[in-house]
């Protein structure tokens, strides 16, 4: 096996939360427990979950912007989470992210222009002017954003041609990682496929490396090489897109899917009943599910299970997937 | 008689001093007592906006500049505001994307229950609360009746979305309007909302219009289906027919282009450009450019809503016999 572009190694965040003056608890939040995954070069890697569930955490936790209070965290091999910001810059220009929501990760009063220029020379100060305009009119290019673009604001375009702006911002140094989170969750149907028919072009082009975070299972079918199904902090099931879709293992990944409204129709006619999350403070012992699950027995309650690997290839946190 | 009928609406916004924009261009829909009808568009096409003017509740500046909004034979734009409100949040209850739409903040579920009870009906104490008690367990809250203690705040976002079905069936509506009332909820929640919604509409036989941008909600929920763009109905007819063979090109271009409908890797079917603001209207049809069988007559002529499509060129049209 070739080494994994970013291989994550039991990392583990935790927050603080404000504490009553007179309290004596200390009240931590479990954003993500013992996540251990491993992304190939030139995969997309599908993050699935609802929401609370870490997954931006887990993006911004690989890509930098949230030190782990846990494990260890790779880049082509070489260990990142700990490098100190000199260090650590020539890596930053190899992976980027793109957030979720293109009306407020883009600076309102920087037209596109400095927008696209900006990480190239706080990255790559060395970079002639020239070849800075020329760098950022070719991604703009790709990315099919107008090159007329370039001395608008932000506010100028629909959500969909932000999106586009964002994408091509992570683009200018280069990088051949890309954090994804929720890019397509704010827009319409009909620019959804826009921004995923460029990511899958970019990727052939470029032999890009996605981390896709979404919660629509339904775009991971299409998009994803593997998946990973999480759930308050911790992977659930972790498959091949294939193998997730044709035999999902996990309670909670059978759940999710079965949410899914279908064309079909028919998924919604019988009721259901309200299913609440743990306090991801208080969280129960055994497995964070259990509450939820209809096959919970008491070993559920009391013990954790452990991702553990089974015979379709899949790994699942389940006692009693098989 | 149908429940409720809507003949040409417009909506209009003032745009400058002299000239208007319209939200609404001659919107015509019927919903018969008991029917679910889904109106699926994208962001801006108009749906709020159709919401909105059916309870009288479009806010300046905006205004219904024209049609008729009849609910049970009676035109409900000739109403005065009192007499409306005997029927908003009444005979007609709605369901927004966001419970604190409808929640107040500082005043615990039962106490907002009641008041919505007493504004319309001359009930006791005692029995309100009886009442209460009965609708939050018709929509599953886990323990009901201590629940009518608790806070907005003290709730998730799915229960918040219960109580506010909870609080729209207090009064048994005879129509339901929700906007995009699991939107900002998680999948497994909003399918529990959904099969909550569909549930009472049918054992109620309380007529629903579910606003969505979602057509796999309109498909697992409705009968009928409305496709809006940029302020009109462009398609409109029994949601399984729609669903299978869509006849415009824009619903067309819209079922298409959900990943689940092609293979995986694949490139998606993507419909190019957006839709337009109502201030930038395009000539004629306003999907015309981004429609790949537009022809001239498409960019000088707006298409009628003949045959439950409104375009001049239709797909899948059945042969005539
Ligand atoms: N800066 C923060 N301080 C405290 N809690 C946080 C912070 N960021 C995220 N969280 C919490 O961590 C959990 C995971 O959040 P997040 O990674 O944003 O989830 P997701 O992206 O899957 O919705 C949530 O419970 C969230 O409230
Ligand atoms: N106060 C307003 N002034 C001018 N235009 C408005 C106003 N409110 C809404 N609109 C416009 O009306 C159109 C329809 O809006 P809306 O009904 O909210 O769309 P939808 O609910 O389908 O997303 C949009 O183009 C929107 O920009
Ligand atoms: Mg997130
Ligand atoms: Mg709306």
């Amino acid at each position: 096996m070739t080494t994994p572009i970013v291989e994550t190694k039991g990392i583990e965040v935790r927050f603080p939360l404000p504490t009553h003056f007179l309290s004596r608890d200390k009240p931590v939040l479990h954003a993500l427990n013992t996540v251990d995954i491993a992304i190939q070069p030139g995969e997309t890697f599908c993050v699935v979950g609802e929401s609370g569930c870490g997954k931006t955490t887990l993006g911004r936790a690989i890509i930098g912007l949230q030190p782990p209070t846990a494990g260890e965290i790779y880049f082509n091999g070489q260990r990142i989470d700990q490098m100190d910001e000199a260090t650590r810059k020539p890596i930053r220009r190899d992976m980027q992210m793109v957030f979720q929501n293109p009306y407020a990760s883009l600076n309102p009063r920087r037209n596109v222009f400095e927008t696209l220029a900006e990480p190239i020379r706080h990255l790559m100060p060395e970079t002639p002017a020239s070849e800075v305009r020329e760098t950022v009119e070719n991604v703009l290019a790709v990315t099919g954003c107008d090159p007329s673009w370039q001395r608008k604001l932000p506010h100028e375009f629909s959500g969909g041609q932000r999106q586009r702006i964002a994408i091509a911002r992570a683009l200018v140094t280069n990088p051949a990682f890309i954090v994804a989170d929720e890019p397509i969750s704010a827009l319409d149907v009909s620019i959804q496929a826009q921004i995923l028919n460029l990511m899958t072009d970019l990727q052939s082009k470029w032999g890009l490396t996605y981390l896709f975070i979404t919660h629509d299972l339904s775009v991971v079918e299409h998009f994803g090489t593997r998946v990973a199904v999480m759930y308050l902090g911790r992977v659930m099931e972790l498959a091949k897109t294939e193998t997730l879709f044709d035999a999902p293992k996990h309670p909670y990944t059978q759940l999710l899917l079965d949410a899914i409204p279908k064309l079909e129709g028919g998924s919604f006619d019988t009721p259901r009943e309200p299913g609440e999350l743990p306090d991801p403070v208080n969280m129960p012992p055994g497995c964070p599910f259990a509450p939820r699950c209809a096959m919970a027995e008491a070993r559920c309650r009391a013990e954790r299970p452990e991702l553990r690997p089974l015979s379709n290839g899949a790994r699942v946190a389940c006692h009693f997937a098989e | 008689m149908p429940l409720l009928e809507i003949r040409d609406l417009h909506v209009a916004f003032p745009k400058g001093k002299k000239t208007e924009v319209e939200a609404l261009r001659g919107v015509n829909l019927t919903l018969e007592k008991g029917e679910r009808l889904g109106v699926v568009g994208e962001s801006g096409a108009g749906k709020s906006m159709l919401a909105f003017a059916i309870l009288n509740l479009i806010a300046d500046p905006g205004r219904v500049s024209q049609g008729s909004i009849t609910f049970h034979g009676e035109n409900l734009l000739d109403l005065s505001e009192r007499d409306i409100r005997s029927i908003r949040g009444n005979r007609i209850s709605m369901i927004f994307q966001d419970p604190m739409v409808t929640l107040n903040p500082v005043l615990s579920i039962g106490t907002q229950m009641i008041e919505t009870l007493k504004a319309h009906r001359r009930i006791s104490d005692k029995e309100a609360r009886k009442l209460c008690i009965e609708k939050l367990r018709e929509v599953a809250i886990p323990s009901a009746e201590s629940r009518l203690e608790a806070y907005p705040h003290e709730l998730s976002g799915g229960l918040r979305q219960r109580v506010v079905i909870a609080i729209a069936l207090l009064t048994d509506p005879e129509l339901i309007i929700a906007d995009e009332p699991t939107t900002a909820l998680d999948v497994t929640i909003q399918a529990e909302i959904m099969a909550l919604i569909l549930k009472l509409c049918r054992e109620k036989d309380v007529a629903l219009l579910l606003i969505t941008h979602d057509l796999g909600v309109v498909a697992e929920v409705t009968q009928r289906l409305m496709i809006m763009y940029a302020g009109l109905c462009v398609e409109t007819g029994q949601t399984r027919g729609i669903i299978d063979a869509p006849q415009h090109p824009y619903t067309y271009g819209l079922l298409k282009a959900l990943p689940q409908k092609v293979g995986r890797g694949a490139r998606l079917y993507q419909i190019p450009g957006s839709m337009p603001p109502i201030t930038a209207l395009p000539s004629g049809c306003a999907y015309h450019p981004r429609c790949d069988r537009a022809t001239d007559v498409c960019r000088s002529q707006i298409p009628p809503l003949e045959n439950g499509r409104a375009c001049f060129h239709p797909l899948n049209v059945p042969e005539a016999t």
